[in-house]
């Protein structure tokens, strides 16, 4: 695997804490993320990881810490926000549009590059049609990139999960983000299926030069793809390093096996 | 129309295609969404161009190149411009294992590969050591080869960007290619197709120019094929059916060949372009049906009574409308009305409305799968081929359609039943020989210079049609002499929805015998049905209802045998049926689902004992692999059948 060129910092997270009333979710928690990198986010159970990509799209706000993103500092940010500033992600559960073609759901990440307004994009013409041509181009590219023509027509309820998943992913890159979150591409996925996503992840880096975050239970997928990876516990960052050093890393060892008290 | 005449290369075809045709469209594909389309004098440039920087690459006249890769107008372009050249083609399976693909690209000699994308060159690079010969490799897709070594390693766009610049900049160049394809002869191999090598290592069939040629000239006109045609080139590029029916055909007719977006998206292409010749083995055109009766089965009940009621009209009428019998008036109506509301919707839907030609070979077709086809008006027709003979050596014309017979020999080709059987061929087509293999050229070629095609066959009496029984090998002889074909009554057993394999038995005994198994799917529908209790497979086989309802297929089987005269004493006078499904787990079939004979003959050596010493029952243990991989033993009592045969007393004194 190619390392990234580059050890320009394109997010940083500062003593960032969360909480829901009593419940903790993330205490006091720092890490970045380099330009170029893929990055994992791992942890039992619990851990804080979903809430952790929250927080850096904008959907949580913490109660403390700061967040630079492409080298400005905010505390608040919305999610509209941060997909205007290059932040697109995938969900745990798929969130797609489930009677829209896979075609029309990728589609729809173009949204927020296109310039003509509603009335111009309903009456469909001059302008509107030329600029729905370049995005249809684009997205056309990414259909080719992740192997999904067969199924550009197809609604995607009817699609198994994998296929969603590669969908999902498809809208994500339609945004050309600088910063890719993936909350368990792999969830619920069989072997082929896993490798299939690996790849397109591996090859989304290299290809687009996209920098990826993403959260993953598969220990063996986490250790292949990451330069680096970010272990949290119960809320608190407990271990941060390359996939080598992580596995050594005794607190990793009894969060994941318990310790015997 | 457009026939070879003094054009006796492809190159040459091509230029006059180039003239006569010019903005004709002459390839279509399907790229990022959208059709793009290539005229044929687009296309001529393209390949001028190609060849003019294959050759600045160092191809020379009689080196091989091979292809490996899917349907994609650059690798049908590499075919156009090796052939420009005067070098040879060597089209290669592109899911081919790194093992077979080693052995076709060191045994054709081959110095250039063209491949399709980096799957392809990686399994090229990673053999490339056993490939001495080997100089470059082209590619068509660059996507994730950017990171590759190119000192042998170049783009299919930029040698054709090479040879334009080149062609460009020096004005002798393109007399040179002139001059090449001046020189090109009708004698000169225009390509080497490697045989899939079901049997042993594959052989490499050489193929003349003039032959190809003349093959598809006849054929041409044979099915009047013109420029309007369209095909949709989805077979293997290394399987001779795509070389003849849409690249060799599609330059003698000028036609259109219209290369899919993926392996994926070859129904929906389908439905796009509508091509007007079309070609689909058996299994395609079964699950294509199949697809069709599942989504009936979820449609509203008015829906789906009007598809039964208009299905019931098309098999009465539809085969004689097809082929221009009389029929009443009201049935006429009633077909009319049957293509408006059913049969032409969905034939669109498959995107089989503008087809005027279609055909099917390679395996048996089932006689019901074939006559639904036709009955909605599709004309489908059977031929029979082999890469020897560049295809066709029998087909069936316009109006002469049966299901059960290949058709009659094909234009200019000369067929004999050889002594032992087997059917023997000359024609325009035939091979040269092959590659690098003198014996088995000889051993192949009988000494007045027909070709043997390994298959027992015989000539219909009542249409005069060739009809195909098994391979000539495994054809045996009953000890009164009859011809024991066992794949062909294991076929017509096979075609019963209740029969799901069927295993024959007859060489060198006194009548025929058959182990059967049931389809557990169809038969346990039938006993739910009629309400008949089983606990399991082995019950359900052995029911005594179950016997009737099988013994009522073989004599009905027996019916047709009866009505041939070369195989009515081949008649099955015995059957059981056993006790578990044959499993390639056991051994029993091939991984391919294909029985083993022989091995299913020894495993059950007591049942065939029986069989043929005329007791009613008999008792097998046989071991069974479970599918975690532990073994068990199966014991069982399997009971025997006896059956009356059918037929003519004639036939019935001399088998008794």
């Amino acid at each position: 695997m190619r390392m990234p060129d580059t050890s320009e910092l394109l997010l940083q997270v500062e003593g960032v804490s969360l909480a829901f009333g009593g419940v903790k979710a993330l205490r006091d928690v720092s890490f970045d993320i380099r330009k170029g990198e893929i990055r994992a986010i791992i942890g039992p159970n619990g851990a804080g990881k979903t809430s952790m990509l929250n927080v850096i799209n904008g959907f949580y706000h913490p109660n403390h810490g700061a967040i630079t993103f492409k080298g400005r500092t905010r505390a608040q940010m919305q999610p509209y926000e941060a997909s205007r500033g290059g932040i697109a992600r995938t969900f745990q559960n798929v969130a797609l549009f489930k009677g829209m073609s896979a075609l029309d759901n990728i589609m729809a990440g173009r949204t927020l590059k296109m310039r003509r307004g509603l009335l111009w994009q309903m009456l469909r013409y001059g302008p509107a049609l030329a600029e729905e041509i370049e995005h249809r181009h684009r997205v056309e590219e990414i259909i080719d990139f992740l192997e999904i023509e067969a199924i550009r027509k197809v609604p995607v309820a009817r699609l198994p999960y994998g296929l969603q998943k590669r969908v999902e992913l498809g809208r994500a890159l339609a945004m050309e983000p600088d910063l890719l979150l993936l909350d368990e591409p792999m969830a619920g996925m069989n072997l082929e299926e896993k490798e299939d996503m690996s790849r397109f992840i591996i090859d989304v880096n290299n290809h687009y030069g996209t920098t990826i975050a993403l959260i993953e239970h598969d220990m063996a997928v986490v250790m292949d793809l990451s330069h680096r990876v970010a272990v949290l516990d119960h809320g608190v960052k407990i271990a941060d390093g390359t996939p080598d050093e992580v596995k050594e890393n005794q607190g990793v060892i009894d969060a994941y096996l318990g310790v015997a008290h | 129309m457009a026939v070879g005449g003094s054009f006796d290369t492809f190159p040459k075809l091509l230029l006059r295609n180039a003239a006569q045709f010019r903005n004709r469209p002459a390839f279509r594909h399907k790229d990022l969404g959208v059709w793009q389309t290539w005229t044929w004098s687009q296309v001529a440039e393209i390949v001028r161009a190609y060849a003019a920087g294959l050759q600045r690459s160092g191809l020379q006249p009689g080196d091989t190149i091979a292809i490996v890769g899917s349907n994609r107008p650059n690798l049908y372009w590499t075919v156009m411009a090796a052939q420009t050249l005067r070098a040879i083609p060597v089209p290669v399976y592109s899911d081919a294992v790194a093992d077979e693909l080693a052995y076709v690209l060191a045994h054709a000699d081959v110095r250039f590969v063209a491949a399709q994308d980096q799957e392809q060159v990686d399994k090229v690079l990673s053999v490339s050591d056993r490939v001495p010969h080997l100089q470059k490799i082209v590619y068509d897709e660059p996507r994730g080869l950017r990171d590759y070594d190119h000192s042998r390693l170049i783009a299919i766009q930029d040698v054709i960007e090479n040879g334009r610049a080149a062609l460009a900049a020096n004005a002798t160049l393109g007399g040179q290619i002139d001059e090449i394809i001046r020189q090109g002869e009708g004698s000169d191999i225009s390509i080497i197709l490697y045989t899939s090598g079901t049997t042993g290592a594959s052989k490499g069939v050489m193929l003349s120019a003039r032959g190809c040629i003349n093959a598809v000239t006849d054929t041409v006109k044979f099915d009047r094929l013109t420029e309007n045609d369209v095909a949709l080139a989805y077979l293997p590029l290394a399987w001779v059916g795509d070389h003849y029916l849409n690249y060799a055909q599609g330059i003698a007719a000028g036609f259109c060949m219209a290369c899919p977006e993926s392996g994926e998206t070859v129904e929906q292409d389908l439905r796009e372009i509508g091509p007007t010749f079309y070609f689909a083995p058996p299994r395609v055109l079964e699950n294509m049906l199949t697809r069709v009766m599942i989504r009936m089965q979820d449609a509203a009940p008015i829906k789906r009574r009007m598809f039964d009621y208009f299905l019931g009209i098309a098999r009465r009428h539809g085969e004689s409308i097809l082929t221009g019998k009389p029929v009443p008036l009201s049935g006429r109506l009633l077909y009319a009305l049957g293509r408006l509301m059913l049969y032409e919707p969905l034939k669109n839907v498959l995107g089989l409305s503008r087809v005027r030609v279609a055909y099917t070979a390679g395996e048996a077709i089932g006689p019901e799968l074939f006559a639904f086809y036709r009955s909605i008006g599709l004309n489908l027709k059977q031929l029979y081929g082999q890469t020897e003979a560049f295809l066709y050596v029998t087909c069936q014309p316009d109006g002469e359609i049966y299901s059960d017979t290949v058709g009659p020999a094909a234009p200019n080709v000369d067929i004999r039943i050889a002594e032992s059987g087997e059917v023997q061929f000359r024609s325009p087509g035939m091979f040269v020989g092959y590659f690098k293999d003198q014996a088995k050229t000889a051993e192949t070629l009988t000494a007045d210079g027909y070709v043997k095609t390994g298959d027992a066959g015989f000539f219909d009496e009542k249409t005069g049609h060739l009809k195909i029984i098994d391979r000539a090998k495994d054809v045996g002889r009953l000890a009164d002499g009859t011809i024991f074909a066992p794949k062909y009554l294991e076929n017509k057993l096979k075609f019963f929805p209740n029969i799901k394999e069927a295993v024959a038995f007859g060489d060198s005994r006194e009548f025929v015998c058959a182990i059967l198994n049931i389809d557990p799917a169809a038969v346990a529908n039938w006993a739910e049905r009629n309400n008949v209790a089983y606990g399991s497979y082995q019950e359900l086989a052995g029911h005594p209802l179950v016997y009737d309802m099988v013994a009522k297929d073989v004599a009905e089987v027996n019916r047709s045998l009866a009505e041939e005269k070369v195989m009515a004493s081949a008649q099955i006078r015995r059957f059981l049926i056993l006790h578990k499904e044959l499993d390639a787990d056991d051994g029993e079939l091939t991984r391919t689902q294909k029985v083993r004979r022989g091995f299913v003959a020894e495993r059950y050596a007591p049942l065939i004992t029986a069989l043929y010493d005329g007791s009613h029952e008999a008792d097998i243990s046989t071991e069974v692999t479970f599918e975690d991989g532990r073994k068990g033993a199966i014991a069982a009592r399997v009971k025997i059948r006896d059956l009356q045969t059918a037929g003519s007393t004639e036939s019935l004194g001399k088998a008794a």
